[in-house]
């Protein structure tokens, strides 16, 4: 038994963990932009963690269930309402067949994920059920959810606890300003002692030009770079290179002006220079990240990124310890 | 009679005009009905439109056009 679709908000898009594999064929390995409020709200609803659910940006969607379902709604502060009524974040709720979920203004975080009982079941494409609208991959037929869409949902979810609640401490997001640690990469060099200082010291800002594909911030002074002649296959501006890959979470700045986050949906490869990459424990805070948030980025080596990815795995333990 | 609000559902950057040479969609004074464009957020490289969710006369608008707007923050007042 489905779920109807009323209102889909500005961009509700399915997805799960995504598909990694195929990245060298340029398709990124998509999926939930803030995966650990994804599992948090997998779990609460008695899921496999990795099970596909919707994510809302800015603006939830309206949805009728035509069967009884347990919701949990996790990540950004999108307070749901059933038939009207406000329910909390970050909690299991029941929903009973014929009644309508629906969503307040946001009032932090950028996106939530919507869990349901059982997972929303529509065809998995490589491996996945995470929309990727540019390739036409997953989702609804290759696309966001729309209006009059119905979803189907999967089996097999375990009876949970009602009213089963994420601990406060537990609940990860960005901070404001935002901090966002940044491990320096293969062409750092490329630019001047000063701008490597600069780049760290500045405080930018969310662009208006922030979604799943990349993040661009703006307001920090422009880089400049140390002068060479362009090596064979680069472009004339001192921020191109020879083509190379592009990691998740590489932060390029084009021209030095502007720098921008590949993220779950980013490019494979490209001409442009990359500062260096975003640590993979702090990918989750961008997908929270409103427009015009001031963000500071911050310098950290390898230990410290490793340490750090040590500690998020140690806090999705500690959701699954909490829920279990 | 009671003051209403249109609120943006969406943050991003609040503009009351369709186009930069264009004029604005509505002025202080003018009457608005349900459904009237009042102005446009722009977010993740596109624009939506902010409509009236009601009735009545504009008495205020509490940002400025190119200003960035809060989800839930008031764009209008209406009388």
């Amino acid at each position: 038994m489905p779920i109807n679709v009323i209102s889909a908000g500005i961009a509700t898009t399915i997805q799960d963990m995504g598909r990694p594999g195929y990245y060298h064929l340029g398709i990124p390995m998509g999926g939930a932009m803030d995966r650990l409020a994804l599992r948090a709200a997998n779990l609460l609803v008695g899921n496999d963690e990795e099970a596909a659910g919707l994510e809302s940006v800015f603006v939830g969607p309206e949805l009728e269930f035509t069967e009884d379902a347990t919701v949990a709604v996790c990540g950004a502060e999108l307070p749901p309402k059933l038939d009207g009524e406000p329910r909390e974040t970050w909690t299991a709720f029941p929903v009973k067949a014929g009644q309508v979920l629906s969503f307040d203004f946001l009032k932090s975080g950028a996106r939530a994920y919507i869990a349901i009982s059982g997972g929303i079941a529509t065809p998995p494409m490589l491996g996945s059920r995470s929309t990727y609208a540019i390739g036409a991959l997953g989702g609804v037929e290759g696309r966001a959810v729309q209006p009059g869409d119905t979803l189907p949902l999967g089996k097999g979810s375990k009876p949970v606890r009602e009213g089963l609640s994420v601990p406060a401490n537990l609940r990860r997001g960005p901070g404001n300003p935002a901090e966002l640690r940044v491990l320096p990469g293969l062409y750092w060099h490329r630019i001047t002692e000063q701008a490597q200082k600069d780049f760290f010291d500045d405080t930018w800002k969310v662009a208006n030009e922030a979604d799943r594909m990349g993040y661009r911030f703006q307001g920090g002074r422009k880089l400049e770079f140390v002068e060479r002649e362009q090596p064979f296959g680069a472009g004339a501006d001192p921020s191109n290179i020879t083509d190379a890959c592009y990691p998740y979470g590489s932060v390029q700045v084009p021209s030095g002006t502007e720098p921008i986050v590949l993220h779950r949906d980013a490019v494979s490869g490209g001409g442009y220079f990359m500062i260096g990459t975003v640590i993979s424990a702090d990918m989750d805070l961008i997908g929270q990240l409103q427009p015009h948030t001031p963000t500071r980025f911050v310098k950290v080596d390898m230990d410290t990124a490793l340490a750090a990815r040590h500690d998020r795995a140690s806090t999705i333990n500690a959701i699954r310890e909490a829920l279990a | 009679m009671a003051k209403h609000e249109v609120r943006s559902p969406i943050p991003g950057t609040f503009y009351r005009k369709p186009a930069p040479d264009q004029p604005v969609f509505k002025e202080i004074g003018d009457t608005v009905a349900k459904g009237d464009t009042i102005g446009l957020v722009e977010v993740m490289k596109t624009f939506h439109e902010v409509k009236a969710d009601a009735d009545g006369t504009i008495t205020g608008f509490p940002i400025g056009d190119a200003e960035p707007v809060m989800a839930g923050q008031t764009i209008a007042e209406l009388d």
